[in-house]
């Protein structure tokens, strides 16, 4: 796209004030170590979320109650998998972890707009993670512990449904991880709007940049509706409100309408970030710049805009009325058009390259497949029609898992064997981010694949135990699990043997297709960079 | 049922997935009214609605897996074709306008083609005929109760059903079915007493959430005599996937019969009022 004019030149952490290890790790201003935290935390909540789907798994594998005493205590499973994997594991990962690493180094800039918001961010998200934990341990519904109640807590399951101080403390959770991505997402907009490096206009930013302006965007205005209508929930809780709640003239499809509104922004939230990812991987490893690239951030924008006024097609059983059945099947199949722009110009970047096939390459080129199948699955349930036989059935497990397991968290693997020289300066073998995209690609597809089967044969989502029938598919679903979890095993065997190899990353160890700023830098990069701003120039022959 | 073992003959002679599929005997075939092992297609439908999104729904299948498969023909000829040993030099190429048009044009015209026979589904599936039985569901934590109106379809009583763990399919079972005659226009409406639930039949194709507050009304016409099982479909506490709907579907004198029975066997309601006017 543009080189950097002005080399930043070598810094060495010595040449700045390093700060004691409490004071780097724990009271933050550094955009590349709140980044890191941000990686590791939501690596160990992945790893939390990671082992309540094997309990999901393991009870699923046969028909009956086999780990479980208690039905509603496989509800606690679900819903903490559900909260964990959204809210702390693909958003830190994705937004606070890449985003905090690469948007500043992509646009030329020294840090973010407010370093220290930016420790307040994460140290929120912390914090309401630990409200989550406390959740599963209090009681719920009466002489249960935890929230069953899914991750969309609807009422009056969520109130009158589940007295103890579980969901309180659920709520509390998201009140707080969603400040911290309030703050987030200030903090990304002023530094995208505000410190791009001299020459670097937004038709000039790197799409990973654009993404996360876009998703900044999403996060901004569609959390406050979530912290609204959860608030209104816990004054329904405790304070005797009655907003959902028909004995006082309230609704409860009022709170799904609340929820859906954040909610369907937050599924493009969890993967547009990845969108930006992907189209840098395509077209490094490639040798290519990115084909369309216009094209590929405004279709990022429709996205983002479109997925404002979709949201009830969560809601086509709740009895709404023809005609705005009608109107949200037509909204929700026009966002399949830039979503094609983008699949198809991913392919078109590869169309004529000289692709090498990297570990992160694989992990890229698997997610256009797989999100592919589950965007044309997405258009399927699109349809209200079919979506009365469709929605709450397993065939919905499988697409958004297709979206999100198969989309995002791949996406998130791939970062990381992307930019992982870059952020440590240490390598991961090639082998294991191969032989680990190898099981996680057969692994999930055996896992979430015949999930559509279960849907279809009419399967509903969110039960401890089943009719025999459906225990074949579940048990071929859980092998796939298991093949996953090697996969990861794999994974950390890689990072493992990255710390302990003597191998050192060059500054740009992908060549020339890797053209943003930071491979201009040091790797790891300095503590402190772009002291002297880079100063970006067009190159001939390019637009 | 006739194609689908078609398929499954003809599926025979594929690759090592194909034999896996087919190796159980039944892995295409779909249950009447329940899910059969390996199922993987829909359950038969029994009423026309469920008929035709049925059909629509497999030809939206055939379009998922078309473009499925196109793009990983896409995927798979880049590969090989521009690896970085069969080209060595890569292109410039970031723009065509011609095929970045295309791209955006042809989804758009497959969107049209879907919408239209689905905006149609969409609008018989919510028309509302004149109902010759109506009937009210009220799910409540964790088990469904009917109420048969003495006015609209000459029954005046109501009943529980809940689980019945002795009957097969296991978890499919009530003690007391849900009864309807076949051919006619049933129209359910239907409500909660606690949380939120879902009244869902494969079989006819559709689910209705039961909302505390709010009354629902869905309509089926089921064409063929026999046993049909669902289940709730919202998450409703701890005992969700214990609560099954099922429906007998009889004959007219049949259904005759059991309401005559039903009065003396299940407790009255008296009070019209409490029901919605069905027109």
């Amino acid at each position: 796209m543009a080189n950097a004019a002005a080399h930043t030149g070598h810094h060495d952490a010595h040449d700045h004030h390093m700060p004691s290890f409490f004071s780097r790790w724990f009271l933050s201003t550094n955009h590349k170590d709140i980044g890191t935290l941000y990686l590791l935390f939501a690596f160990c909540a992945g790893i939390m979320g990671a082992f309540l789907s094997f309990g999901i798994r393991m009870e699923m594998e046969e028909p009956g109650l086999q780990y479980f005493a208690n039905p509603g205590t496989y509800n606690v499973f679900v819903t903490g998998h559900g909260l964990i994997m959204v809210f702390f594991m693909v958003m830190p990962a994705l937004i606070g972890g890449f985003g905090n690493w690469f948007v500043p180094l992509m646009i030329g800039a020294p840090d973010m707009a407010f370093p220290r918001m930016n420790n307040v961010s994460f140290w929120l998200t912390v914090a309401g993670f630990f409200s989550l934990v406390c959740s599963l341990f209090v009681e719920g519904a009466p002489g249960a512990s935890g929230a069953g109640t899914g991750w969309t807590v609807y009422p009056p399951l969520s109130s009158s449904g589940h007295p103890g101080p579980a969901v309180d403390f659920a709520i509390f959770a998201l009140h707080l991880s969603g400040a911290g991505s309030i703050l987030g997402a200030i903090n990304f907009i002023t530094t995208i709007l505000n410190m791009r490096a001299p020459g670097m206009t937004l038709h000039k930013m790197p799409l990973f940049a654009w993404s996360m302006l876009v998703t900044a965007f999403l996060l901004l205005l569609s959390l406050p509706v979530l912290a609204g209508a959860i608030t209104m929930l816990l004054t329904d809780r405790n304070f005797g409100t009655t907003f959902f709640d028909p004995a006082g003239g309230g609704d409860p499809v009022l709170y799904q309408h609340l929820f859906w509104f954040f909610g369907h922004p937050e599924v493009y939230i969890m993967i547009l970030p990845a969108f930006g990812i992907v189209s840098h991987i395509i077209s490094t490893f490639s040798r290519k710049p990115v084909f369309g690239y216009l094209a590929m951030a405004y279709a990022m924008v429709a996205i983002g805009v479109v997925g404002f006024v979709v949201w009830a097609h969560h809601m086509y059983t709740v009895g709404l009325s023809l005609q705005t059945q009608s109107y949200f099947v037509f909204a929700t199949m026009v966002i399949a058009v830039p979503t094609g722009v983008k699949i198809f110009s991913w392919i078109a970047t590869m169309w004529g390259g000289s692709i090498r096939f990297t570990a992160a390459m694989h992990w890229a080129v698997g997610f256009i497949f797989l999100f592919t199948v589950g965007g044309v699955t997405g258009v399927v349930l699109a349809n209200s029609a079919v979506d009365k036989y469709l929605h709450d059935t397993y065939y919905v497990v499988a697409h958004f898992h297709y979206v999100l397991s198969l989309g995002a968290v791949f996406i998130i693997f791939a970062g990381v064997y992307y930019w992982f020289p870059k952020m440590t300066g240490h390598i991961i073998p090639e082998w294991a981010g191969k032989l680990h995209f190898w099981l996680a690609f057969i692994g999930a597809n055996v896992l979430f694949f015949p999930m559509h089967f279960l849907g279809l044969a009419g399967m509903p989502r969110r039960y401890a135990d089943y009719p025999e029938a459906f225990a074949g598919w579940h048990k071929v679903s859980t092998w796939g699990g298991h093949i996953f979890a090697l996969g990861m095993v794999v994974f950390f065997i890689g990072v493992v043997l990255a710390f302990r190899s003597s191998r050192r990353a060059a500054d740009n160890p992908w060549g020339e297709g890797a053209t943003t700023l930071e491979w201009t830098l040091s790797s790891p990069p300095p503590f402190h960079q772009f002291e002297t701003l880079p100063r970006i120039v067009d190159e001939p022959g390019h637009h | 049922m006739r194609t689908t073992q078609a398929q499954h003959r003809s599926s025979w002679g594929l690759a090592a997935l194909g034999a896996f599929l087919v190796s159980s005997s039944s892995a295409l075939a779909a249950g009447i009214g329940q899910p059969v092992p390996w199922q993987m297609d829909r359950q038969v439908a029994v009423t026309e609605n469920a008929r035709d999104i049925h059909s629509f729904e497999h030809g939206m299948h055939w379009l998922s897996f078309g473009i499925s498969l196109f793009v990983l023909g896409l995927i798979l000829y880049c590969v090989f074709r521009f690896s970085e040993k069969a080209n060595p030099t890569p292109s410039k190429t970031t723009h065509n306008t011609m095929i970045e048009v295309a791209w955006t044009i042809v989804p758009v015209l497959i969107l049209v083609a879907v919408a239209i026979p689905s905006f149609r589904l969409l609008r018989t599936q919510l028309s509302d005929p004149k109902a010759d039985v109506l009937v009210k569901v009220i799910g409540h934590a964790w088990y469904w109760s009917y109420e048969y109106p003495a006015v609209e379809n000459g029954g005046g009583f109501a009943f529980d059903a809940n689980l019945d763990e002795d009957k097969q399919p296991k978890l499919l079972g009530t003690d007391n079915d849900m009864v309807v005659p076949v051919n006619k226009i049933v129209k359910i409406q239907v409500t909660a007493a606690d949380v939120m639930h879902s009244w869902a039949m494969p079989s006819f194709g559709f689910k209705i959430d039961a909302v505390p507050g709010r009354l629902n009304q869905f309509w089926f016409k089921a064409e063929r005599e026999g046993t049909y099982h669902g289940q709730c479909s919202e998450l409703c506490g701890a005992r969700h996937a214990y609560m099954p709907i099922t429906v007998q579907v009889v004959s007219e004198e049949a259904y005759a019969k059991w309401l005559a029975e039903g009065k003396t066997k299940f407790a009255r309601i008296d009070d019209p009022a409490k029901f919605a006017d069905a027109r």
